[in-house]
């Protein structure tokens, strides 16, 4: 059983990787798209004159590039399963619907990866930001950690997608509100405190503190990491557990196809 | 045991219309049906559009849930073993969707051999096997956004079949297809009930019904308005005769007028080039020419024939009562 899943699951990423990779168009974008916000963001805090702001911000641009490409991508998928009338299809199989969902939400993070190298790589020739990293092993830990988290996320609001057809827009708002409150260009410590346990209870919060941490020293990367990968295992099982009563509500509902 | 059961299946949409003042408006698409379809069997469900016939499929192969009444399938009630049934069924609907474009037909067939749980060791053969089954060999590997329509109707074939399902569905397979492609994909399905697959099979064509199917149940407006064999639906009508009628210009409030006159059963029209045909059933023994022609109003009249019944005069008079 946990065999076969796993097998679903890599089988799945692998799947809708190669499928969101063929066009070269949508590949272009995820490639050119965050390098705008990173120039946007690179130019401010290079007006502050501190060099460490700048290795800050193409940290937080990276990250930001993984977010934007899972929570956007995620719906974006989600409707093309609908248009393209496959989504029927993947519900009609008899495997649990979540491991169908879960890869969507990883590959997407995955194509996230073009993007965090694109931004890293602008900085470096464009805006020459060196990136020295202070702990070689904790960042590569800190990288693929945060990668699944986000994956996780846009799982669970992929499950969401699967439900209500329009929610697929969702993933576009939640695209600004979350490079603010999971602290990818602003430090948390600059939000209100009441904000503060929104960004807490979000991954992509502890993946940057992660990621940070291990790159520019201080903190704690290794307790990073185990939040971010704990609250990454949390969005899964709940959205596992969501995945059934969802489905179901789909199916009382009628809104798994257009037509 | 019957390897389809359905008993009083009823299924509710509920609509709104208006953007302020929304009005929420309920529509019975399927409004109690019954019928059983035994193992090993090919039954038709005909209808027109918006009879139900989807949306009967759609419940039966657990994608909707029921508003009341009960479907098994293979013994398997449709709600609550969903997931049993879906092991143990195919679905194959007509059309260009369903296909992931962007990815080869090789592609499609491996992702979905994986999500039924096709052992790893077997997929590649079973691929094949279908592959060759459906005449798509030797393309498979090309993407499938460059498929001409028949071939991607045959891929969503050979994907309903990689499980080796004890039952199949097959919503308007042939729809849009060449008539070469149909003959073709009309001798596959016949492959399948010869190696004792149940199909369950829906189309608007009837002598496609006719060559194929063991029975037949016609769906009108969410109900079952007849059932039995091609046989026994043309049976039905066939103590009566039809009326063909070439118009030119057919005037309006015509067909109202045929159907007013007495012993008429029903009329249809059909659209061919500059002409109607006025397609008129009769009851048996009745010569009503005469009186059909005195209601066209003096309007262009070519060809006038009368001839048998066959089952689409059966399935017009059906859904037109």
């Amino acid at each position: 059983m946990i065999r076969r899943s796993a097998r679903v699951l890599l089988m799945g990423w692998l799947f809708q990787f190669k499928q969101m990779s063929r066009s070269s168009f949508d590949s272009l974008l995820a490639v050119l798209w965050p390098l705008f916000f990173a120039t946007v963001a690179f130019f401010m805090f290079r007006a502050g004159g501190k060099p460490d702001a700048l290795v800050y911000a193409s940290l937080g641009s990276a990250v930001m590039g993984i977010w934007t490409a899972t929570s956007v991508a995620a719906g974006s998928a989600l409707q093309r399963e609908r248009w393209y009338g496959t989504l029927e299809l993947l519900v009609a199989a008899p495997t649990h619907f979540s491991l169908v969902l879960l890869p969507v939400g990883l590959a997407t993070a995955t194509v996230g990866t073009y993007c965090m190298a694109s931004t890293l790589l602008w900085g470096r020739l464009v805006f020459g930001i060196r990136l020295t990293i202070e702990h070689p092993v904790l960042f590569g830990l800190a990288i693929p950690a945060t990668l699944l988290s986000i994956g996780a996320l846009g799982f669970l609001m992929a499950v969401s997608f699967a439900r209500y057809r329009n929610s697929w827009s969702l993933g576009a708002t939640m695209e600004y509100p979350v490079w603010l409150i999971c602290g990818f260009l602003v430090p948390l410590a600059l939000l209100p405190a009441e904000v503060r346990p929104i960004s807490w209870a979000l991954a992509p919060t502890w993946g940057m503190r992660a990621i940070r941490h291990a790159a520019q020293g201080g903190g704690s990367p290794l307790l990073d990491i185990g939040m971010c990968v704990a609250l990454g295992a949390a969005y899964v099982a709940l959205g596992v557990v969501l995945t059934e009563a969802v489905l179901r509500a789909a199916r009382a509902r009628a809104s798994l196809s257009l037509t | 045991m019957a390897a389809i059961e359905v008993e009083g299946l009823r299924r509710t949409y509920k609509t709104s219309t208006g953007t302020i003042r929304r009005k929420s408006k309920l529509i019975e698409a399927v409004r109690g049906i019954d019928f059983q379809v035994g193992e090993g069997e090919l039954f038709g469900l005909l209808g027109p559009n918006g009879a139900g016939k989807t949306t009967t499929i759609k419940m039966l192969i657990t994608l909707l849930i029921p508003t009341a009444g009960k479907a098994r399938v293979l013994g398997l009630d449709v709600v609550e073993d969903a997931r049993e049934v879906r092991k143990r069924i195919g679905y194959v609907f007509g059309g260009e969707r369903g296909v992931y474009e962007r990815l080869s037909g090789y592609d499609n067939l491996r992702y979905f051999a994986e999500l039924y749980g096709v052992p790893p060791r077997e997929q590649r053969s079973r691929i094949e096997l279908l592959l060759e089954m459906v005449g798509l060999k030797g393309r498979e590997h090309e993407r499938a956004e460059g498929y001409s329509r028949g071939m991607k109707q045959r891929l969503h074939v050979a994907r309903g079949l990689l499980h080796d399902p004890d039952v199949v569905f097959l919503d308007e397979p042939t729809i849009g297809l060449d008539p070469v492609g149909a003959r073709e994909l009309r001798a596959t399905i016949s492959t399948l009930v010869e190696a004792g697959k149940t199909v369950l099979l829906t189309t608007h064509y009837m002598f496609e019904a006719d060559a194929l199917c063991d029975r037949i149940a016609v769906i009108d407006k969410g109900l079952i308005v007849s059932e039995g064999t091609p046989g026994e639906l043309k049976q039905a009508v066939a103590a009566g005769s039809v009326v063909e009628v070439e118009v030119f210009g057919l005037p309006e409030g015509c067909v109202e007028r045929v159907r007013a006159v007495a012993g008429v059963r029903s009329v249809s029209v059909e659209e061919r080039e500059q002409a109607q045909i006025l397609i008129v059933q009769t009851g048996a023994d009745v010569e009503l020419t005469h009186a059909i022609l005195g209601t066209l109003d003096g309007a262009s009249v070519g060809r006038v024939a009368r001839r048998e019944p066959t089952l689409e005069d059966a399935y017009v008079a059906l859904v037109s009562e």
